[in-house]
């Protein structure tokens, strides 16, 4: 009796020891944006892994305040007078206003979907803020607290910066805008006047996607925005010469050429790449431009007085392609500073005399001596001594280091462990064959098998041998690696649904929308086979019953009409739609790719009928 | 036949003195030879200095003395281009295409088909922008875009009152949505309450006016315009005009009024008791109690009397068949059937 009783106790121990306090994922600091106080005093880095601000003494390197803000913080800014530093809160589309005497959030300013970056006007009376997935800049009136209007910007709305004058602010995207189908890709810096808030102007950045920062220099006549310019129209038959993408700067400005005039020219070298361009200062005197490139865990000088040089230089047509001139860098390039592990965000000391460096996958911050362009001190962060599988694996997702002269890795496709909006033409098979759409990776660890053909049973094929023979063509990930690296992917969290009301419940479009989705009828009361039933394919908690369906969107350069169903998480978010990108939108899966109710019955829809649809699809 | 002549003589004078001050222009006309796109303009839109013309074929844009034109391969969805409406906070400009809807905004077009977004029909006679929500009035019924949340709503005839779903025109104020439906009368939602209500000529679908002033004059309407400050609601048909005050009709027809047809292609309200008139014999204006007719052959004034007095001008619009106007300031813009005309107030 006493030894039933002694082990119910102990089972009851261990479950109430399960329930109770067990630890979450680790989480990590992983610094992505770093900014000074304007007495130069304080160092403020933004962790995203870690939600906080967490503040440095300057001159000791001491940590001061670790200043709790809204969820996954993307971007930072400070007001003009320096009393206030405003976070955009990117999963919790929000924007704290922190007080830096207090050194804590006084207010929540309210934003659009998906906040990235956030900078004031000169007077400190307007607030611009990015929004990635809505695809716009809010305009938030700071001494109402409230949001007055929305910008139309491009795809992924992401970096912004204000000229010096306080007349202009330029605003960068993470993806390129939608085209046509297999057209090249093509960004735009937006620029808003800042006088009438309406956006003035676009720059148009044709080959471009995946910009990142911009920055201008303090005499407002250089502008210069870090991007890719992915080469995802031709085979991805071989990685050397820029073949899979081109790592690049955008040069703007007086400095440069007429307004709107931009000229792209190249960070790499003939045999080796500095990828992706993230982030990038320019010295005070506007002798130097920093640029911050991830995966090749470096820095990048240029020198700005031959930069311009070799623009001046080139004529016309010559300007038109000197992005693809491996050999140009070599008049511009003056170093590459190797620091910590995936470098993001950058600040320069008042002085211009030290540059900070964030490197988000090992939560330090390398303090580089700018005349000897070499890394000084570096600042930890405090984040876990051991890193985990997944935090390893997170290292090698954003690596260029294994890809054939350090071309590109994992996180130059899956931008920011996303997508990028692109569609690729990945294997020699020639020209036009196999293209596939990229997709979002959240979501994805129980939803094998992988591949758009279904080809690869498990993400360790999928990561491993697949990418060393058609994407990497270098050895590759060991077991050990691609064990974390697949850690990481299956560890990714899943995005907020921005089309779900708080509570939960459905609207009555969506609600009309999920009646639609479930119905094993059709209008005129026939039965619609299982196989050809929404929620039948698209079931489970991922949406996807994780089979081969010919639902005739199949193309005849497609080696297979099957194709893999994909989940339907986040769907809203992926533009453009099927396994090739052909469909723009939602509504064109149907309305164009769907004529024969191969992927489900859609023809006895009425337009607001399948509008309904959409909203619910939106939800998932 | 000298009762006929006497009355001519007493209803047309020539003598300026005798008639109401009315609003003068120095007419300025613009066709393709002066840069539009085409010389069959559908509509007009001012925006602060500038000016946007939607034609036949194109979309023309007005600004410091000179037309840029826009066509499909600029990126419009189509060339024919039936309405243009402009987003007062952020400057963006929606067009209304005979093939889905544009919006231009800092020389980027986005397009919205039926096909490719939630749009109800390719058709789009009409747009509207109020707040965060795009208005427009397609072949199909009436269409919603959230601009911040991208969903759209539809409105047919299966969710509003409207039986036709020929939509045809929009006015869009913070209270009340307008629509003009033509052969369906108008439609009211209310912006609160989220609800539908419609407004019917009381003798049916017939061309005749058997109850005057008892509701709208007819069916088949072309467009309506809110005066929301005074909460007037003024309507075009094809049949005479309209005037509502929420509860009393006032109609407005040719043989007992200063307009000079019953057809008419717009309505466009200053406040609740001016508005001008679009029709195809020449553009009308209704100072409260006086009208005035503009056309090419010449300018008319109609006093509260009846008296009708020809005024001399040295310029004319373009054309009598007038389709739709916009203001700027006291200048005023004129879309005809043969060119666009810009009516400069003379002081």
């Amino acid at each position: 009796m006493k030894r039933r009783v002694l082990i119910g106790s102990v089972v009851a121990l261990a479950l109430a020891s399960l329930g109770a306090d067990r630890p979450g994922p680790a989480r990590f600091p992983s610094p992505i944006e770093l900014a000074f106080s304007k007495d130069g005093a304080r160092l403020f880095a933004l962790c995203e892994g870690t939600d906080e601000v967490v503040v440095y003494d300057a001159r000791s390197g001491a940590i001061v305040r670790r200043i709790p803000v809204g969820r996954v913080p993307k971007g930072m800014a400070l007001s003009p007078d320096g009393k206030r530093l405003y976070v955009a809160n990117s999963w919790s589309d929000s924007v704290s206003e922190i007080d830096t005497a207090a050194l804590e959030v006084v207010r929540r300013l309210p934003a659009g979907f998906e906040p990235n970056s956030v900078v004031t006007d000169l007077a400190g009376r307007f607030l611009y803020v990015a929004n990635r997935i809505s695809n716009d800049v809010s305009v938030v009136d700071l001494a109402a607290g409230a949001e007055v209007k929305r910008l139309v910007a491009g795809r992924g709305a992401a970096y912004l910066a204000i000229s010096p004058d306080g007349a202009s602010i330029y605003c960068t995207h993470i993806y390129p805008n939608l085209g046509k189908f297999r057209a090249p890709p093509e960004s735009e810096i937006t620029v808003i006047d800042t006088a009438r808030q309406i956006v003035k102007d676009r720059y148009r950045l044709p080959n471009a996607a995946g910009v990142f920062h911009v920055a201008l220099s303090a005499d407002g006549r250089l502008g210069m925005a870090a991007q890719l310019r992915p080469k995802n129209l031709i085979p991805l038959a071989h990685v050397e010469h820029g073949w899979v993408f081109g790592n690049s700067i955008s040069v703007f400005g007086t400095d440069v050429g007429d307004v709107g005039e931009v000229v792209q020219i190249p960070l790499d070298e003939l045999d080796r790449y500095f990828t992706p361009p993230f982030a990038i200062a320019l010295a005070p005197d506007k002798s130097a431009a920093y640029i911050s490139t991830t995966g090749s865990d470096s820095v990048t000088v240029i020198d700005i007085a031959k930069l311009l040089e070799c623009i001046r230089a080139a004529t016309p047509a010559e300007r038109r392609t000197l992005a693809n001139d491996l050999s140009a860098s070599a008049n511009y390039v003056v170093a590459r500073i190797p620091v910590g592990s995936a470098p993001k965000g950058l600040a320069l000391s008042p002085d211009g005399k030290r540059l900070y460096v964030a490197n988000r996958t090992d939560d330090t911050i390398s303090v580089i001596d700018t005349a000897a362009r070499k890394v000084s001190a570096t600042l930890s962060l405090g984040g876990h001594a051991i890193p985990t599988a997944e935090r390893r694996g997170e290292r090698l997702f954003f690596s260029a280091r294994f890809a054939f002269q350090g071309h590109f890795g994992c996180a130059n496709c899956h931008l920011e462990s996303t997508f990028d909006g692109l569609q690729w033409d990945l294997e020699p098979d020639g020209f036009g064959k196999d293209i596939v759409d990229n997709r979002l990776l959240e979501d994805v660890a129980e939803t094998a098998p992988f591949k758009w053909n279904g080809s690869n049973p498990n993400l360790e094929t999928e990561c491993g041998p697949r990418t060393e023979k058609f994407f990497y063509r270098s050895e590759s990930y060991d077991g050990w690696q691609l064990a974390d690296l697949v850690s990481y992917i299956k560890a990714m969290p899943l995005r907020p649904n921005r089309y779900k009301l708080a509570s939960g419940e459905l609207t009555p479009a969506q609600e009309r929308g999920k009646a639609i989705f479930e119905r094993t009828r059709t209008k005129s009361g026939a039965p619609i086979p299982e196989s050809n039933q929404c929620a039948v394919c698209h079931s489970g908690r991922h949406y996807t019953n994780q089979k081969l369906a010919d639902v005739g969107s199949g193309k005849a350069t497609d080696r297979s009409p099957l194709i893999d169903v994909p989940q339907l998480t986040n769907i809203v978010l992926t533009a453009p739609y099927l396994h090739d990108g052909s469909a723009r939108t939602l509504e064109e899966i149907w309305t164009v790719f769907n004529p024969n109710d191969t992927h489900g019955v859609t023809n006895d829809l009425q337009k607001d009928e399948l509008n309904d649809l959409i909203e619910y699809l939106k939800t998932l | 036949m000298k009762r006929i002549f006497a009355l001519v003589l007493v209803s047309v004078s020539t003598a300026l003195a005798a008639a109401p001050e009315m609003p003068r222009f120095r007419w300025e006309n613009f066709t393709k030879a002066d840069g539009l796109p085409d010389d069959h303009v559908f509509n007009v839109c001012v925006d602060g200095d500038r000016v946007w013309a939607a034609t036949e074929n194109g979309l023309g844009l007005y600004e410091k003395g000179k037309w840029k034109v826009y066509r499909p391969q600029d990126g419009l969805a189509h060339r024919a281009v039936l309405g243009v409406a402009v987003d007062p906070r952020t400057g963006d400009v929606w067009v209304a295409t005979m093939g889905g809807l544009s919006r231009f905004s800092a020389g980027r077009f986005d397009n919205f088909t039926q096909l490719s977004s939630g749009l109800s029909n390719d058709v789009v006679y009409g747009v509207g922008v109020g707040g965060d929500y795009v208005w427009t009035a397609t072949a199909a019924g009436a269409s919603r875009l959230d601009t911040r949340t991208g969903q759209w709503a539809l409105f047919n005839e299966r969710n509003t009152p409207m039986y036709e779903i020929w939509t045809y025109n929009i006015s869009v104020g913070k209270d009340k949505v307008y629509y003009a439906v033509w052969g369906g009368g108008v439609l009211e939602y209310d912006v609160k309450t989220e609800r539908w209500k419609d407004y019917n000529d009381p003798d049916g679908e017939t061309e005749m006016v058997v109850l005057k002033d008892q509701g709208l004059i007819h069916e088949i309407t072309t467009s309506v315009s809110y005066a929301e400050k005074d909460k007037i609601l003024w309507v075009a048909t094809y049949f005479g005009a309209s005037r509502y005050d929420g509860r009393n009709w006032k109609n407005f027809l040719e043989k007992d009024s200063g307009l000079p047809s019953n057809f008419l292609n717009q309505v466009k309200a200053i406040d609740g008791n001016r508005a001008w008139f679009s029709t195809d014999k020449g553009l009308a204006y209704l100072d409260g109690e006086n009208w005035a007719v503009y056309r090419p052959s010449e300018m008319l004034v109609r006093d509260a009397a009846g008296k009708v007095t020809r005024v001399e001008t040295e310029t004319a619009p373009a054309h009598q068949y007038v389709l739709a106007v916009d203001f700027q300031g006291d200048d005023i813009w004129v879309a005809t059937a043969k060119g666009l005309s810009h009516g400069i107030r003379i002081k």
